[in-house]
């Protein structure tokens, strides 16, 4: 008999009430495999219950009910297990002591995750080099700025070589430029050794739709959907859609309507102002890429010229909005929630929607 | 941005084996976290000046005026080293109560408690290095306090068992800094009402503990204090070992019998400090009270 193949997080039903009054219902029912070497991502507004899954996984929240193990071990039972082989990173992160400079407070993070004295100074040094704070390593902790911060939080979630590092909000608060630098650190990180897993949750959509290998959707405590973002995109994505710019259209757009395959067509016209000229803009939504073929043969016929051809992708904030009814923004707005605050006081009655399981565990595996 | 694949590209057993530690590894780590912790007090002895104007001058002030008033009344001289000397210790029961016992509260907030949580060495270690490095921050402190108060106020010191002052003392730090362990996992769980339960012990702490007077003149309560405060036990124990020509009864008990409850003392509240935070822990765990963020 083979054994099931090892998960780097496995969750079964796992629930979480925070004993408030009303209770809070954070988690509600969770299942959710992670395979080792995936970068998986929680995509979700504030208060959906990303952090608390989180904070469940890195052994400092118990579950109400359900199981979770990371690589295996249980995070009730054998929470030393995995303290040894993970490490977490949170945005917006004020870690460790002013009086510190960066290099001091990076060795003494080092210590607790039981580096020898010799090993831990080399691998501060390392890691200052690979986060780009040369200049900082002797710059107290409490001048650094936001991004130079979250770099050095980042290089202390880095100092144990974790095989599971749990970033949560990683880019939260940073400019663009230190968020792109954030993202290419963790996907060159993770790269570098077969295995090493990545638990990443976020509310900014084209952060998910660029790390993540799959992503889950998650609203009032429930998975709504996994998948990749691709998959996750199909789900909204029935028809093809195309934007296309033309010399002219004789005929109107009305005549391509006709052709099999196209669900429908509109013409505008608009101003070229960069080439001085009038074109037209067509909208096209066809039942397949395929039939774009037919569309361009009949266009030709009519003696169009096609200026442009671009099409469009349904984006993960139509994903989110088409599985929970609502934007992000709204549904932050909505829950009222604080990123930094309590707890925001909602449960999940309102949340039950079937959820969307969309393809298998991905993952380089485990050496 | 540099590149990292070179450095964090290091290979090793994978996530099942590498999660098995051996008891030297556990041990080691334990250590080491030890060592980290105490860190940053090492550091901020000689990097944060200003301690010499808030946690020397002025308590030296709070002592002297009782110095100027046992001098007014006439007192033995010996009075003015009980005051010195109850001066000194200050500086360990403060760095006891708002550097250890209400420390995991800011640590809490600062977002450390959850990495310490989540690193893989045991809590105890975290506790112990805030002591260690406590000890130390305090002893500066402390033996700055005597030189100057013995220099400026003259006050003799008549030691006859340099061995036994020198045990008293490491059973008394031993005995506070586990008490401030105990303290610390119990306000881990009291959170913010930690800071107001800090406030209030100080100066019942000051009194009973007879810092500024010779806690035998409190008679049963005085007793009482020697029984159950450590401060209070090892104060009249040294006290009595530093003035020991005095010419007038020190001590409630005999430094000997001390040295047995201080022993007794540091044993139970290491225990005790350890039990607790593992049931802290739990219930912290339970209730989500290691962290301030909930979402």
């Amino acid at each position: 008999m083979t054994e099931p193949p090892l998960r780097a997080i496995e969750v079964r039903g796992l629930r979480r009430v925070y004993r408030v009054k009303p209770p809070v219902v954070a988690l509600d029912g969770i299942d959710l495999d992670v395979a080792p070497g995936e970068l998986f991502g929680l995509l979700g507004p504030n208060g959906a219950g990303k952090t608390t899954l989180i904070k469940i996984l890195t052994t400092l929240l118990l579950p109400s009910a359900g199981t979770a193990r990371v690589f295996g071990f249980d995070v009730e039972r054998e929470t030393k297990q995995i303290r040894r082989i993970m490490n977490m990173v949170a945005g917006g992160e004020q870690s460790g002591y002013g009086i510190l400079v960066v290099h001091e407070q990076l060795w003494m993070f080092s210590q607790f995750y039981g580096l020898s004295n010799r090993d831990g100074r080399r691998r501060v040094d390392e890691l200052i080099e690979a986060v780009g704070l040369e200049k900082q390593r002797d710059q107290r902790v409490s001048t650094l700025s936001t991004g130079e911060r979250q770099k050095m939080n980042l290089a202390r979630g880095l100092l144990n070589d974790p095989w599971i590092l749990f970033l949560d909000e990683p880019t939260l608060g940073l400019d663009v430029s230190a968020a792109r630098s954030m993202r290419e650190l963790i996907l060159a990180w993770k790269a570098a050794v077969p295995g090493r897993t990545v638990l990443l949750t976020t509310h900014y959509m084209a952060e998910a739709d660029q790390l993540c290998e799959r992503i889950a959707i998650v609203d009032h405590g429930r998975i709504l959907a996994i998948g990749t973002p691709a998959e996750l995109k199909r789900l909204v994505q029935r028809e093809s859609i195309f934007r296309m710019e033309l010399d002219r259209l004789e005929g109107g757009a009305l005549a391509l309507a006709r052709l099999p395959g196209v669900v429908s067509a509109s013409a505008a016209s608009a101003a070229d102002d960069a080439a001085d000229r009038q074109v037209v803009v067509m909208n096209l939504v066809l039942e397949a890429d395929s039939v774009l073929g037919d569309v361009v043969g009949a266009l030709a016929v009519r003696g169009s010229h096609i200026i442009g051809l671009r099409k469009s992708e349904p984006t993960l904030e139509d994903v989110f909005v088409e599985l929970v009814g609502r934007g992000f923004e709204e549904a932050d707005e909505q829950d009222g929630s604080d990123p930094g605050g309590p707890i925001d006081g909602r449960t999940s009655s309102d949340a039950a929607r079937p959820s969307h399981q969309v393809g298998e565990p991905t993952g380089d595996g485990v050496a | 941005m540099a590149t990292p694949l070179d450095l964090v590209g290091r290979s090793g057993p994978g996530p099942r084996e590498a999660a098995q530690w051996s008891a030297g590894q556990v041990l080691l780590t334990d250590l080491r976290a030890i060592r980290g912790r105490a860190y940053p007090r090492w550091r901020g002895l000689f990097r944060e000046k200003s301690w010499v104007f808030f946690e020397i001058l002025l308590p030296f002030l709070g002592t002297s005026a009782f110095v100027f008033v046992y001098r007014a009344l006439q007192a033995p001289i010996e009075y003015v080293g009980f005051v010195v000397l109850g001066g000194a210790m200050t500086a360990f029961w403060l760095n006891v109560i708002w550097m250890m016992a209400n420390q995991l509260y800011w640590e809490k907030t600062q977002g450390n408690l959850e990495l310490y949580f989540a690193a893989p060495m045991h809590f105890m270690s975290i506790l112990f290095g805030m002591a260690v490095g406590g000890i130390v921050l305090s002893s500066s402190r402390a033996v700055v306090v005597i030189t100057v108060a013995s220099l400026l106020y003259g006050v003799r010191f008549a030691v006859e068992e340099w061995a036994t002052l020198a045990t008293v003392f490491f059973l008394t730090l031993t005995a506070l800094y586990g008490l401030g362990m105990v303290l610390a996992s119990l306000f881990l769980v009291w959170g913010r009402e930690a800071w107001h339960m800090g406030q209030l012990l100080t100066e019942p702490v000051y009194f009973v503990s007879g810092l500024n007077f010779p806690v035998a003149r409190l008679g049963f309560l005085g007793a009482l204090s020697v029984a159950l405060i450590p401060l209070a036990t090892g104060l009249d124990a040294m006290r009595q070992l530093a003035f020991a020509g005095a010419d007038f009864p020190i001590g409630t008990l005999s430094p000997l019998v001390e040295v047995g409850i201080l022993v007794v003392m540091s044993l139970a509240s290491i225990l005790a400090a350890r039990w607790m935070l593992v049931a802290m822990e739990r219930r912290a765990r339970r209730d989500g009270r290691l962290t301030v963020r909930w979402r």
